[in-house]
């Protein structure tokens, strides 16, 4: 400001300085790019109550009773109209196949779509819930499909899996239900 | 072959922009150098060849040459010439052989044109430009280059994307870029003036055209892209907080600041180093801007420079050239004196607190939007949005607007508010009353204030006229109330669309009639249409505003097919007071038909206000610029005549 | 260009469209609440939750499918007689803040609320310095 007839000096260096600090923030937000996924609040918190009713005749519906108890389950947060679902079918059912408890959650389907898609790529699923509006979606913190969460024991949510389970990440969920015994 | 002229006119102009730098840097060093002389037509020509190299640009997207990689990504032979046109810019390599391209004709023209300040400030001004310039030069040839070719040519263009295909969307990315652009020329002045340490009035005399003229293009942008928003994006909104959007405000704020700063500089000798700060903060704001768009780094998804190296090259050229300019202010700053003085009831006063008001809002707006920037770094994320800008924003702008239906009132140097009273108590009362009544009705506190405020201020923007004989009112003086009643006018808009919006979202059958506040809209059909790369289902609506007469909607579902992509059209039904809104929405399993339908009382008039903002900015530079002339005309003149005698 | 990159966020939520699901909205998706007051808080609030997929717009401009079942969700909130606030903090819980357009002060986001009275005070400053001692 011109006020001053001398202005001090470190009011005329203040400028460069908010100058070099907006630099640098920048330059930390271009250079560690940051994940655009929206992470879920609840990792580390109770799965909080839901009862959803069964997605295909063949499958019970999907109660949070119902992933209490025993060992650490898988939630997989899908559905049939979602393309990288398909392909990550065959990780799921890997993960069965070493002994995962896989309880999914049918996003927005239809009872035909779902029993295609099943047909097609395989059915990992012990339970499948129907949540036609995406109600557990928002209890829980997922924001798209496909989402992944282990569940321990007690019915703490204890990781978030934002997008497909690839093929080499099989081992990291394997380790990470592991984790969750404890 | 035209791409190949075009990169030669590319690197030539940057060579040229090197040759102005070194040829002003070595005159100034050497008073006397002969290079000095070089100067002016270096950067006139550098201004042409950018400008023929961006031509050669839009006429290869014009022809659809494939083998330009640039027009294989972005165009394709299918698109209407329109488009094929204006995807010259529609692109991060085009619009920043624009953004070049209108320096250098900025430059070339105060090269021309600009004789008032003393050469040394010129030559210094010029070098100022030259290096911005050669920046982005360097920019556009290493890492950007818009001529690059495809080996073998493509066989068909990937299209731009349809929500961009829409003839104001066309023409709104250079408009902002005319006025982003446009304050560097501001930037280059107040840096010149720097290190000549050269800041007078006839530096903020020289400066002010451009600021006006950059100004005036900011205002249409950000008018056009908000109701280009409003109407596109199908849900009735004008304005988001978006980054995006608030990328091309905080310019507009700065230089809003710089405009009347600028004044009290031209007719009072005061505000030296105020006026140079905001000149560079200006710019800053406009590369600010241009880096948060480009980057990427705050919007999530976007066509642009989601490329790392690109959002680093522009970093650097900011961090260089506002880094610079800034340490400069820093150590010439103490030498250059305030000027002259003058109380705070005065029109300097009112135009310091606006100027202190509006760079308040301006750093609102950018910690507002960096912000979650800020979070991320430190781990959590956060979103800023409408209840946080509001609100703050408002506290700085609220007095503002108070004392902008004053300071117009008040003489230079020393006034006082007796002489004024019986000028601003009408106003004054006008809003009191304004708020009662609303209160009385029960409005909410954001549109409350800003209808009273509305109210108040549209009849103080004539206040200045009150005395004068209208026929001998100045252009700028029409310019002045112009621009102040469009503020009061946009104002009322806003506050009328937030208080008064109906919305209706219903499902209907076809034939089935809804109501709407005062409009009665009924669907009469579905029927397919088809464009030139798209087809869609277009409803029939037929609305009747208080039981008058029918007038016929239609809003559109559309989907195009290059890329494929699907966009709601909305249909408007405009009236003096409002705007009916509608859009078609998907159909239910029982056939019955989706729609959406606002009627937003005066939303027109936020558009219409800014409009007359930007028209008070065009009666000043004509004025301006009308005067210059005439004093050019005169001074030649007198030299003529002088010559004469002297013979 | 601005108005470029929100088409384009907006375009983005349109992407998956390829892959859209068939199921019709949910109920109050794009459905307004009988009474006129809940829905004009259902409105105010959903203007200030945001988008999960197209990020840059709030739920109530979005014609994203997760915006459509938060909105039903919000709407059967809101008509169930809940409190507005305490659905922003139901989503807060499962999003964290990201979720919501209205910053909480917390010990991450004060620097948001320090900044305007930072600016007011600077503002104050430099006014009292232009013209303290003078008078008028």
């Amino acid at each position: 400001m011109s006020a001053p007839a001398k202005p001090s000096r470190w009011a005329l260096w203040l400028p460069v300085v908010l100058f070099v600090g907006f630099i640098a923030l920048v330059a930390v937000g271009l250079w560690r790019p940051a994940s655009r996924d929206v992470h879920s609040a609840m990792i580390g918190k109770e799965l909080p109550r839901f009862d959803l009713p069964p997605a295909v005749p063949e499958r019970p519906g999907l109660a949070r009773g119902d992933m209490l108890g025993g060992k650490p389950r898988l939630l997989n947060i899908f559905a049939s109209w979602c393309i990288p679902c398909a392909a990550e079918a065959q990780q799921l059912e890997q993960l069965r196949q070493l002994g995962v408890e896989v309880d999914g959650v049918a996003i927005r389907d239809k009872q035909d779509d779902l029993a295609v898609f099943l047909a097609r790529n395989g059915n990992p699923y012990a339970r499948i819930g129907a949540d036609p509006v995406s109600k557990i979606q928002f209890d829980i913190g997922s924001s798209g499909v496909p989402e992944s969460f282990v569940v321990d024991a007690r019915g703490v949510i204890r990781y978030q899996h934002i997008g497909v389970i690839a093929p080499d990440q099989v081992p990291m969920i394997l380790a990470r239900l592991k984790e969750a015994e404890q | 072959m035209i791409a190949n002229l075009g990169l030669a006119a590319l690197w030539l102009a940057a060579a040229l922009a090197l040759l102005q730098l070194l040829a002003a840097w070595r005159a100034l060093r050497m008073a006397g150098a002969k290079e000095g002389a070089l100067v002016r037509p270096v950067a006139i020509v550098q201004g042409l060849l950018a400008a023929l190299a961006f031509v050669c640009l839009i006429a290869v997207f014009c022809q659809t040459d494939l083998s330009v990689k640039l027009v294989a990504m972005n165009s394709h032979s299918a698109k209407p010439m329109l488009y094929k046109f204006a995807g010259a810019w529609g692109n991060h390599e085009g619009s920043m052989l624009l953004w070049v391209t209108i320096m250098g004709l900025a430059g070339g023209l105060v090269a021309l044109v600009e004789r008032r300040l003393p050469e040394p400030t010129m030559l210094a001004t010029l070098a100022a430009q030259a290096f911005v310039s050669l920046g982005f030069y360097a920019f556009l040839l290493i890492s950007s280059n818009p001529f690059e070719r495809l080996d073998p040519a493509a066989p068909e263009g990937q299209g731009l994307n349809p929500l961009l295909q829409d003839p104001g969307l066309a023409f709104h990315p250079p408009t902002l870029y005319i006025g982003y652009v446009g304050l560097s020329i501001a930037f280059s002045f107040a840096v010149g003036a720097l290190i000549t340490r050269e800041v007078s009035p006839a530096f903020a005399r020289a400066m002010r055209p451009w600021v006006l003229g950059a100004w005036i293009f900011l205002t249409i942008g950000i008018v056009a892209g908000s109701y280009w928003a409003y109407y596109e994006l199908g849900w009735g909104g004008w304005w988001f907080w978006d980054p995006v959007e608030n990328a091309s405000l905080m310019p507009w704020l700065a230089a809003t600041a710089l405009l009347h700063s600028a004044s009290v500089l031209a007719a009072r000798n005061a505000l030296r180093a105020w006026t140079v700060m905001l000149g560079v903060v200006a710019f800053s704001m406009s590369m600010v801007g241009t880096f948060l768009v480009r980057s990427g780094i705050l919007t999530s998804v976007h066509a642009f420079a989601v490329d790392p190296e690109r959002g680093s090259f522009i970093l650097g050229l900011l961090a260089l050239n506002i880094g610079a300019a800034l340490v400069l202010f820093a150590l010439r700053a103490a030498t250059v004196t305030e000027g002259e003085r003058f109380a705070v009831t005065s029109r300097e006063g009112a135009l310091v607190f606006n100027n202190v008001m509006l760079t308040g809002a301006l750093g609102i707006v950018l910690i507002g939007t960096l912000y979650p920037l800020l979070a991320e770094a430190l781990g959590t994320k956060v979103s800023v949005g409408p209840p946080y800008f509001n609100p703050m924003t408002a506290v700085f702008v609220v007095p503002m607007l108070a004392v902008l239906a004053v300071g117009p009132l008040l003489r230079w140097r020393q006034d006082s508010f007796a002489r004024i009273t019986p000028m601003v108590a009408i106003p004054a009362l006008l809003t009191g009353a304004a708020a009662s009544v609303l209160v009385l009705k029960g409005m909410a506190v954001l549109p409350l204030l800003g209808m009273a405020l509305a109210a108040g201020l549209a009849l103080a923007a004539f206040m200045p006229l009150r005395g004068r004989k209208l026929s001998r009112v100045n252009l700028p003086l029409w310019g002045m109330i112009a621009a102040h009643f469009g503020v009061a006018v946009a104002l009322f808009g806003m506050a009328a669309d937030s208080a008064w919006t109906v919305e209706r979202l219903v499902a209907v059958q076809t034939g089935q009639a809804v109501e709407v506040g005062p409009w009665k809209v009924t669907l009469r059909t579905i029927v397919p249409v088809a464009g030139p790369n798209w087809t869609a289902l277009e409803g029939e609506m037929e609305a009747r505003y208080k039981g008058g007469d029918p007038r016929m909607l239609h809003p559109q579902a559309r989907a195009f097919w290059a890329p494929p992509q699907q966009t709601s059209e909305s249909a408007l039904a405009t009236r003096w007071n409002g705007q009916l809104y509608a859009v078609l929405g998907e159909q239910a399993e029982d056939g019955r038909w989706q729609l959406r339908l606002w009627w937003k009382p005066f939303v027109t008039m936020i558009w219409f206000g800014g409009l007359l903002i930007a028209l008070g900015g065009v009666l000043a530079l004509i004025g301006r610029v009308w005067s210059d002339l005439k004093r050019i005309i005169a001074r030649g003149k007198i030299a003529y005549r002088r010559e004469r005698q002297g013979r | 260009m601005r108005r470029a990159a929100i088409a384009l966020l907006l375009a983005a939520a349109a992407l998956p469209a390829a892959a859209q699901d068939k199921l019709p909205p949910a109920p109050y998706a794009y459905t307004q609440l009988e009474d006129p007051a809940q829905e004009a808080r259902a409105k105010a609030l959903m203007e200030t939750l945001r988008c999960l997929q197209c990020q840059g717009q709030s739920i109530a401009d979005s014609d994203a499918p997760i915006a459509g079942d938060m909105r039903s969700q919000v709407r059967l909130k809101i008509k169930a007689g809940e409190d507005p606030e305490a659905i922003r903090a139901w989503l807060v819980q499962s999003y964290g803040d990201y979720v919501s357009y209205a910053p909480r002060l917390t010990d991450a986001t004060w620097p948001l609320f320090a900044a305007p009275l930072v600016l007011l005070g600077l503002a104050i400053v430099l006014l009292r310095r232009r013209f303290g001692g003078k008078g008028a």
